[in-house]
């Protein structure tokens, strides 16, 4: 019996239902995890997506053939099952289940586990093989509970604030951003936002779910207005000529690579916060475990280190390559690019 | 040690020199004489000697925190950093309790004693009750290296505006062989009385590179033109009897050069000279890396003293009959360093008088600069007569104008990640030259590359590895780097039967492919 999921040139293919799940080719038929641009890439025949990630897709790709799915609707295509279910990761994101025969494969798009406020929380689906993420697949990265990492963020600024200093913070404008916004206590001065930021509320206006207002950078906003305030931008928006409209400032990078001293130092920021929207070493093994699935395959990150030890640990486990990069194109590098 | 690390974290995320300057003076303010003391002690330099092993740490570690060895290992590689990564990986601890620096200082001290079981049921219980981000700190003790952008300036700086004492003067208390566990912050600063520490140095005063400046500094006639020899800069002090020797690093060498200490003991008593230690043999000054044979040695064997003797040339006196002539201008110093060599050279045949150059005009001194490799010498030292001797490096009466370095092609051939900063990033690169056809490592450089330009090459290595070696990856033999170093000589040791100095990256050789690159040929040339 051929398998229900295989990896080809464009992509991970499911024969028997002629699909693809985030092909990194074009694809006549792509369903999608979530929205992010190493996922959801252009030129598809056809897209399938939870509903919530329609606006951000259609902002990023255009004018594309888009079919909305609820979490735990299930479609057919030949005989095979297919259901959309929480993965935590961002706003709209999901897990792909498919069944047929039987066998069940889920694919786990990119996931956290913990609940954000934002996106619909990580729900554990049970089946035979499951194929999973590993960005953060290192014991190394522990998570701290939000609160403690938002404290310390809402500390920067408010000390920040007191000397006048304008508190510029770096998150990804599809997830981070939106996460900031919701954890903080906004009241403690402005909040201003990167224009990228800002369109991609636009985007996400039809959901229903509402983020705090934030003000545009404007190249006419005079200096002072920012003395006191919180800029959200980007990671690619630390260039030295966006920052100097800032000055006095400080900046922050919210990003889960920065749970390391080297990597927070690299990126020349003053302060770092572990905030990430993708499952820590706990994470992971806390998802495949409630897979339960006999079968693990193991995709971008640190792939041959998590199947390794889970096999020490008698299970069985494989490395499956593909081409998505997870944090480390969004986050880790083009965060890099800065010189201050 | 919540003070400490906080501390710590603040000095981390500063770049600002003034804003660093600030969280040490309040640190100091705050922490109290002992744990400030601790420091100071630990910033410059002076920990403790290890008592426990890195790799009893590590196994220590992946057990407490129930991972398989393997895994812990691997870890570390992509951290770059023992202590963080064992910081990292420890379950939450149990208790929140608080320690004071010189508690764990204490701690650690007293378990060289211990026998392997005690040190790790001690440290075990450390792990589990004190709050998690102070198990970076205390593991920082553990491992030593405190490389937090910390300079000797800066603790300096922040302990003038602490006590408001002048920092010269700190500078000076602060030098020496002083103990952290049984001396006193008060004793160490205020202490009025020299007596107690004849074995302290004056701090060195360090000259800028001449490249770096833009204008000429002046006419000629008011310079004292010097040969820079390559050796270790090194300060011999004799007082009441005794002789201290001290290189630049801070290091007490007294050991390493008996054939020095037998020449100081003609010194008059309260005399503090400072010069260059080179390997000196038939009237020539050796090649630094005949000295270095003996840098690495802890007892120097009697054949080594044949092979390799060494001499002492004077070039300044710092202390002139139990006086600190450093106000002096460099004219009168000199005038007495004469004097003091003048009389003890038919004792040694280890002292020489730095040599004095007579050249008018700046095409000559350009010959002369030339000149110098012929002579195993560097370069040549400008300093200005009138200037008095001055504390660290200062920009303005001391030049040093080094030979152009020696420069080569050379092709990547393999690639290691990188610690602390670089952590996870292929910056440790190795370069190869051409053997007919094949590709023989002759350097190792990891410095000289801009931030953007480590990120490109890391992502070439990534995308072009051949295989991983733990570490290592081989790397298709493409990217032309061109390296430059300041000396080069015959080296069994190495594959290469060469070995080159200080070599760096100058830049990345876009326009040049892998065979372009020099040969071994080529670069044996060199050697003269």
């Amino acid at each position: 019996m051929r398998s229900l999921l295989e990896v080809n040139d464009i992509g991970l293919y499911c024969p028997q239902a002629d699909v693809y799940i985030d092909p990194w080719r074009r694809a006549e038929r792509a369903l999608i995890t979530h929205a992010h641009s190493d996922h959801a890439r252009q030129g598809h025949g056809l897209y399938m997506a939870h509903k919530h990630s329609e606006g951000i897709l259609k902002h990023r790709l255009g004018n594309i053939r888009l079919e909305n799915v609820e979490y735990g609707q299930k479609i057919y295509m030949n005989g095979v099952e297919i259901s959309f279910h929480p993965a935590g990761h961002i706003l709209g994101s999901a897990q792909v289940r498919l069944e047929y025969k039987g066998e069940v494969v889920v694919v786990s798009g990119d996931y956290k586990i913990t609940p954000d406020g934002v996106s619909a929380p990580f729900e554990p689906v049970k089946c035979h093989t499951f194929i999973t993420e590993s960005t953060f697949g290192l014991p190394i990265y522990d998570w701290k509970p939000d609160r403690t990492e938002f404290d310390a963020l809402q500390r920067w600024w408010k000390h920040n604030a007191e000397e006048g200093i304008c508190s510029v913070v770096f998150g990804y404008s599809l997830g981070k951003a939106q996460r900031i916004l919701r954890n903080l206590d906004l009241t403690q001065g402005p909040v201003y936002a990167h224009g990228a930021i800002i369109e991609i509320h636009k985007a996400m206006a039809h959901t229903g779910i509402e983020f705090p207002e934030c003000l545009p950078v404007d190249k006419s906003i005079p200096k002072e207005n920012f003395r006191k305030a919180l800029v959200i931008a980007p990671p690619a928006a630390d260039t030295e000529n966006w920052l100097r409209q800032f000055v006095p400032f400080k900046t922050a990078v919210c990003s889960g690579w920065m749970a390391l001293r080297g990597t927070r130092r690299r990126q020349n920021a003053h302060k770092g916060f572990a905030i990430s929207d993708h499952a820590d070493w706990k994470g992971l093994l806390y998802a495949i475990e409630s897979s339960e699935a006999g079968n693990i395959l193991i995709t971008h990150g640190y792939s041959d280190t998590l199947a390794r030890y889970l096999r020490e640990k008698g299970m069985q486990a494989e490395v499956l390559n593909t081409l998505y990069t997870g944090d480390a194109a969004n986050e880790n590098t083009e965060a890099d690019e800065t010189v201050h | 040690m919540k003070r400490f690390t906080d501390l710590l974290s603040e000095l981390d995320s500063e770049t600002s020199v003034n804003a660093k300057t600030a969280s040490l003076v309040r640190y100091f303010g705050e922490a109290g004489d002992a744990d400030a003391l601790w420091a100071i002690a630990l910033f410059s330099g002076r920990r403790p000697k290890r008592t426990v092993s890195a790799s009893l740490l590590r196994a220590w570690a992946a057990e407490a925190s129930e991972l398989p060895l393997w895994l812990f290992e691997e870890c570390y590689h992509v951290v770059g950093d023992l202590a963080e990564t064992i910081a990292a990986v420890l379950p939450s601890p149990l208790q929140q309790e608080e320690i004071s620096l010189e508690t764990a200082m204490d701690l650690l001290r007293e378990m060289a004693g211990r026998s392997e079981e005690e040190r790790k049921e001690k440290i075990l219980g450390i792990w589990q009750n004190i709050p998690s981000d102070q198990r970076f700190t205390f593991n920082k003790l553990l491992t030593g290296g405190f490389r937090m952008g910390v300079s000797e300036k800066l603790i300096v700086k922040a302990l003038a505006r602490h006590t408001g004492l002048e920092e010269n003067l700190i500078s000076h208390r602060l030098m020496g062989n002083w103990d952290p566990y049984t001396s006193r912050l008060a004793d160490l600063l205020f202490s009025e009385n020299e007596n107690d520490h004849i074995s302290r140095p004056y701090p060195f005063y360090l000259a800028y590179a001449l490249e770096e400046t833009e204008q000429e500094p002046g006419p000629l006639h008011e310079w004292q033109i010097e040969y820079k020899w390559d050796g270790i800069r090194g300060q011999i002090i004799r007082r009441q009897g005794h002789t201290f020797i001290w290189t630049r690093g801070e290091e007490l060498v007294n050991d390493k050069y008996p054939e020095l200490m037998q020449m100081a003991e003609n010194l008059p008593d309260g005399t503090v000279l400072d010069g260059e230690i080179v390997a000196f043999r038939d009237g020539r000054v050796l090649p630094f890396q005949q000295l270095q044979k003996r840098i690495g040695r802890k007892n120097v064997s009697k054949k080594m003293l044949g092979d390799i003797p060494v001499a002492y040339i004077a070039y300044d006196q710092l202390e002139h009959q139990h006086t600190d002539i450093r106000e002096m201008s460099l004219e009168q110093r000199r005038q007495r360093l004469e004097g003091t060599v003048r009389d003890i050279a038919p004792l040694s045949a280890h002292i020489l008088l730095s040599e004095i150059t007579e050249v008018n005009r700046w095409e000559d001194l350009k010959v002369l600069r030339e000149n110098c490799r012929e002579i195993q010498a560097e370069g040549l030292m400008l300093k200005w007569k009138a200037g008095s001797y001055k504390t660290g490096r200062k920009r303005g009466e001391w030049w040093k104008w080094k030979l152009d370095p020696m420069q080569a092609d050379a092709v990547m051939i393999y690639a290691q990640s990188g610690h602390g900063r670089r952590a996870n990033l292929y910056t440790d690169l190795t370069f190869a030259v051409w053997d007919g056809d094949r590709l023989v490592p002759f350097a190792k450089a990891y410095s000289g590359l801009t931030d953007a330009e480590l990120k490109t090459v890391d992502a070439f290595i990534k995308q072009n590895t051949i295989e991983k070696f733990g570490p290592v990856r081989s790397v298709k033999a493409e990217m032309v780097f061109e390296i430059a170093f300041e000396g080069i000589s015959y080296s069994p040791r190495h594959k290469s039967g060469i070995a080159v100095r200080f070599p760096r990256i100058v830049r990345i050789r876009y326009d040049k492919k892998a065979s372009e690159a020099n040969t071994l040929e080529d670069l044996r040339k060199l050697i003269s």
